[in-house]
């Protein structure tokens, strides 16, 4: 087998362990008790292990990929989500040895598929680096990055299993509304990801072209049934979809579609699921938190932030700094990216000051926590797909 | 206001909460308290204490954690603003009128209304500016109102600290055990085991460990203080410099506000991958794409004109260096930077073309024009001759019968020409462009025949100076240094007391990570046989305790 | 003596917050300023002085700016394609030869247009004032050059007078003429 599809193997054996990782995360869960002793100990170093031999294969993928490409896999879309959802598994091992909570395995571990299966969605041959790429800084501030919004990320799970522990699921609260609000974001991801899938199973494509906004003709290839054209646009393939609505030149259609897919299936999802369930979403996963210490889970959201904003300083914004110089000659040129870069690092400096001077812990460190997730998922999607800039890769 | 005076005969400031040499509590509202604030160690934070003037008033504002919180909000918020449509950097026009036509055009009544509120150019703004600056404000004063009474507190504090004190620890004991000189000593011997400074006085052990965590916060502040430092600088001429200039194969150009250098242009190279030669991975990537670029660079040679030379001058230029300008690798000379940052390819550079008889075709003698020199006369073989009258290079059409150009470039090059033959003297006249003739006088014998084209490439640099580089990357470190000494490392200490009526206190404190500390406690504990201590603070654990040790 | 002590304190406390005060907000203000004004800084000025420079005319005589201290300059930029530029060096040339006599120099820049096509252009306008290629628009660069045609009025102590961007009417152009005569 060569590098490159030894490469997609391992990450394939990754995303299973994690998988199977998750549902003993859960008996260890389950079968706690806050009288015993090492309850954990049998599911939970099986847990541990499976994870930790998960990890080891994803860093395999990540070797076997480098050796192929001939460069750190990170100078895409997919190699960079892949490498962040591979980095918050490495950040929970780290974490778990310190603190050994099982729950948090069980939280964060779906989070990891989560995001592995999303960065899927997009191309994922091995590309050449473009003449802009070509830089050790690649490496070193992609990486360092990387690892530090992974470690932030487990602030925000941790602050998640909090406050799913501690809020009242029973009596209406606004608190109620937004953890739900959530979940239900978690479901679109997901819808996402199997919008993808289905229509690429069914090899959906339909080829139309359209007027861009300099008034140029070019053509555009659609993967999912083109709910929305683009300007002016006009089928090629036979028999392509109908558009509902044609779009103005200022938006891709082709991403409004996507992204109108997505709020379908997630919906769809969600329903099903909150029929078949017959609660919400968290009302359901609340038991799974009861063991769970809420001072524990507020000491490792707090440490988690704690250690992983100087490394997510480092990378994403010193390092970053460093390279643009180099590449672009401005080591800071307010490009949408790097805007929501500073935002995320101002909004961490607010966490701590938050939590240090002010007091503020528990229920409202936890908020701020999982709200700093969202700007780093927001920086990681909207800006790469929807905003333009230099930075947009996808 | 007056300075506090202590039982113990120490003189605090005034505002002082605890005392800073034996820890007493100075007011009413701090012996109120179950657990003191730590945090200053109980030291006057100035701006709390002093409050008349409207310099107090405006000093204690900036102090202020919350206004500091505020401010960092307010640049978060503005910040994200600015990324709801492109700012006017990234917007392909150069003078106002097109700007606000682009923003209009693209992104309709959003995009002016953007536009004319000035969010299109959020971070040159004055408010925006002056935000950060108000940060950079706070910063200052709210670190010097800090850090030099924790400072001072940290110096002063005694070993023996009072039992009002330690009794507002948040980790306390107190019991009667078996304690004695000898437990005292073995309880320093571990502490120092434990890495701790420890220093006895009389009956009383302070343990200290990892004070210098606590400036991490301040040294981090100042990081950011040289770095906004640095940023000013740039508003100062000669510090900062921002040029573009293109640059064609072959050409020598000034490179622009240096101080006589120029560039000439050896050769642009774009290199693309091609499946064959790439690797046999990015067959896929390439299939896909279609064409990606694996490297472009433009080859220079670096001149200086003679020391004083003026503008114009072209001769005497001294050959300095040669380099390959690619992207991330700048040519660097004097201060100055220039970056490979645009291309233009296949600028046409040389025509060539044939005087030809239009019927037969036979050629009477080629020539090649230079476009960015074309010569007057072009002498061809027994007598023909080429005359060349006028060139338009950017040919847009007739206007009352005379040829326009638009520009310079040689983006649509067109030749007013008279050819002369033994048959005709007096000459033919011909208007050539690219793909057509135009006969103005009449038709002629005689043709141009276009030949071929030596096309040259552009390359766009982008030539920078920036003076305030060096401040930036050490604000940078500094900051960089002063978190990690914050966040990595925490400060401990530990209390150990002998009482007059054979009790025994131990307290402890450390601004982070008390599972720490209260396992370093456990283990002196052990050797000293220490009192049971209390977390004061964590009501949960105090009855789930084994829960924290394993947790779930 | 408590009180004259504290008294004392609290003034030196008063000087040192209005000091370190005065200071960033001063420094804030005036950063700001000018990096509002940064434009116009980057940008040759009326009361600067004017970059000397030398270039070879098209008869082949050099021309250097120094040279011509004690008289006027009436230094114009342009080039071929520039229609408002063609439209006003007709006027230019008239005014040229009467205020030559007066002391003031015209002299006109083309940016870097080959010889055949300057040539071409001052032979249908029959222009005779002094022109000159600036051919790596080093000229050019010092002078910040942005639209053409512009036009530095240099009077005969070597400041710039005025920048004039844009045509100038032939009253225009007698009228500056006359503001940079030597007196």
């Amino acid at each position: 087998m060569d590098m490159a599809s030894l490469s997609s193997t391992l990450l394939f054996v990754a995303f299973v362990a994690y998988l199977i990782a998750t549902f003993l995360f859960g008996g260890a869960v389950k079968s706690s008790n806050s009288k015993t002793t090492k309850s954990f100990e049998r599911w939970g170093k099986l847990a541990i292990t499976v994870t930790i031999l998960g990890f080891i294969a994803n860093l395999g993928y990540f070797i076997t990929r480098w050796i192929a490409a001939g460069h750190a896999p990170v100078s895409n879309l997919f190699e960079f989500t892949t490498a962040f959802g591979m980095m918050v598994v490495g950040a929970f091992i780290l974490i778990y040895f310190i603190y050994k909570t099982p729950a948090l395995g069980l939280f964060a571990l779906p989070i990891a598929l989560i995001i592995i299966a999303y960065a899927s969605m997009f191309p994922t041959e091995i590309t050449p680096l473009i003449p802009a790429l070509k830089s050790y800084w690649l490496t070193i501030h992609v990486i360092t990055a990387a690892m530090g919004e992974a470690i932030l990320a487990i602030s925000a799970v941790a602050g998640f299993i909090y406050l799913l522990k501690n809020i009242d699921l029973t009596k209406k609260s606004k608190e109620r509304f937004w953890i739900e609000a959530v979940m239900f974001v978690l479901v679109l991801v997901i819808g996402f990801i199997v919008a993808t899938v289905s229509f690429s199973l069914a090899d959906y494509k339909a080829e139309y072209s359209y007027i861009s906004k300099d008034e140029s003709q070019h053509n555009i290839e659609y993967t999912m049934p083109a709910l929305f054209g683009m300007n002016e646009s006009v089928a090629l393939t036979e028999g392509a979809f109908e558009p509902i609505a044609e779009m103005p030149p200022l938006v891709n259609a082709k991403k409004l579609t996507t992204v109108v897919w997505t709020i379908l299936f997630g919906t769809v999802i969600y329903i099903l699921l909150r029929l078949i369930l017959r609660k919400r979403i968290a009302t359901v996963l609340q038991p799974l938190t009861k063991k769970s210490n809420s001072q524990l889970m507020d000491e490792i959201g707090y440490r988690a932030v704690l250690i992983g904003f100087p490394v997510f300083t480092l990378g994403a914004l010193i390092f970053a700094m460093i390279w643009a110089h180099e590449a672009w000659s401005r080591f800071w040129g307010w490009d949408p990216k790097e805007v929501w870069a500073l935002i995320t690092f101002l909004f961490y400096a607010v966490f701590l000051h938050l939590r240090l001077s002010k007091g503020w812990d528990g229920k409202r460190s936890a908020w701020i926590a999982l709200i700093g997730f969202i700007i780093i998922m927001f920086n990681l999607i909207a800006v790469n797909l929807i905003l333009a800039g230099l930075h947009s890769y996808a | 206001m007056d300075k506090i005076v202590c039982t113990c005969g120490n003189v605090n400031p005034a505002g002082t909460e605890l005392c800073e040499s034996c820890g007493r509590p100075l007011n009413e509202e701090t012996k109120e308290k179950k657990i003191v604030d730590m945090r200053y160690e109980g030291s006057a934070r100035r701006s709390q204490t002093y409050n008349k003037t409207i310099i107090d008033k405006v000093w204690n504002f900036f102090s202020s954690v919350k206004v500091g919180m505020w401010i960092i909000v307010a640049i978060l918020i503005a910040a994200a603003i600015g990324t709801i449509l492109p700012q006017v950097f990234y917007v392909p026009a150069t003078n106002e009128t097109d700007i606000a036509a682009y923003y209009e055009r693209i992104y309709g009544t959003f995009g002016t209304l953007y536009y004319q509120l000035g969010l299109s150019d959020l971070y040159s703004s004055w408010w925006f500016q002056g935000l950060v600056g108000m940060l950079g404000i706070s910063l200052v004063i709210a670190s010097l109102d800090r850090v030099i009474p924790l400072y001072k507190s940290l110096k002063k504090q005694k070993t023996k600290r009072h039992i009002s004190f330690l009794k507002r620890q948040r980790v306390f004991g107190i019991g009667k055990t078996d304690v004695s000189e000898e437990s005292l000593l073995s309880a320093e011997e571990k502490l120092k085991e434990l890495k701790y400074k420890v220093k006895r006085e009389g009956n009383a052990i302070l343990a200290e460990r990892g004070r210098f965590s606590r400036w991490g916060p301040y040294v981090n502040h100042l990081g950011l203080i040289i770095f906004l430092f640095g940023v000013m600088l740039r508003a100062l001429p000669g510090f900062y410099v921002d040029e573009t200039m293109w640059l064609r194969e072959g050409e020598t150009l000034y490179v622009p506000e240096t101080d006589g250098y120029f560039l000439e242009s050896k050769e642009f190279i774009y290199e693309t991958y091609s499946k064959e030669e790439s690797k046999e991975v990015y067959g896929e990537a390439i299939d896909r794409v279609g064409t990606i670029a694996k490297n472009y660079q433009t080859d220079v040679a670096l001149y200086k004109g003679p020391e004083g030379s003026v503008a114009g001058h072209t001769e005497e230029l001294t050959f300095e260096k040669e380099a390959s300008i690619q992207v991330n690798k700048p040519v660097k000379f004097d201060n100055f930077s220039v970056f490979q940052m645009d291309f233009r390819l296949d600028e046409l550079a040389t025509m060539t073309f044939q005087l030809q008889d239009k019927e037969t075709q036979k050629s009477y003698g080629e020539f090649k024009i230079d476009l960015a020199d074309p010569q007057p006369l072009y002498e061809l073989d027994k007598g023909y001759k080429v005359e060349v009258m006028d060139y338009y290079a950017d040919f847009t059409g007739f206007e009352e019968g005379i040829p326009q150009s638009k520009s310079p470039l040689p983006n649509n090059p067109a030749f007013l020409i008279k050819m002369y033959s033994p048959e005709f003297p007096k000459g033919e006249t011909s208007f050539v462009m690219i793909k057509e003739t135009v006969e103005p006088l009449g038709e002629n014998q005689h043709k141009i025949a276009f030949q071929s084209v030596e096309t040259r490439d552009v390359s766009g640099l982008t030539v920078r100076k920036d003076l305030t580089l060096p401040l930036l990357a050490l604000g940078g470190l500094i900051f960089m240094i002063g978190v990690a000494q914050g966040s990595y490392w925490n400060h401990r200490r530990i209390w150990v007391q002998l009482l007059e009526d054979g009790q025994t206190v131990i307290a402890a404190h450390t601004n982070k990570n008390w599972l720490s500390v209260k396992r370093d406690l456990d283990k002196v504990t052990e050797v000293a046989h220490l009192p049971k201590y209390l977390d004061q603070q964590d009501t949960d654990s105090l009855e789930e305790k084994v829960d924290i040790e394993e947790g779930v | 003596m408590e009180v004259s002590k504290l008294a004392q304190s609290k003034k030196r406390r008063f000087y040192m917050r209005t000091a370190i005060l005065a200071v960033l907000v001063v420094a804030i203000v005036f950063t700001v300023y000018s990096n509002l004004n940064k434009e116009k800084n980057a940008v040759l000025q009326v009361g600067d002085k004017a970059p000397d420079f030398v270039l070879v005319d098209m008869d082949g005589t050099e021309r250097r700016l120094s040279d011509y201290k004690g008289q006027g300059v009436f230094l114009n930029f342009w080039g071929t394609w520039c229609k408002p530029c063609a439209k006003e060096m007709p006027a230019m040339d008239n005014q040229y030869g009467e205020y030559t006599d007066q002391g003031v120099q015209t002299l006109a820049i083309n940016i870097g247009e080959s010889d055949l096509k300057v040539n071409s252009f001052l032979n249908r306008y029959g222009l005779t004032f002094p022109i000159a290629i600036d051919r790596n628009k080093s000229v050019m660069e010092s002078y910040n050059i942005d639209p053409l045609p512009t036009t530095f009025l240099i009077n005969p102590e070597g400041k710039i007078e005025k920048i004039i961007k844009g045509e100038m009417t032939e009253q225009d152009i007698a009228n500056f003429m006359d503001q940079i005569k030597p007196s």
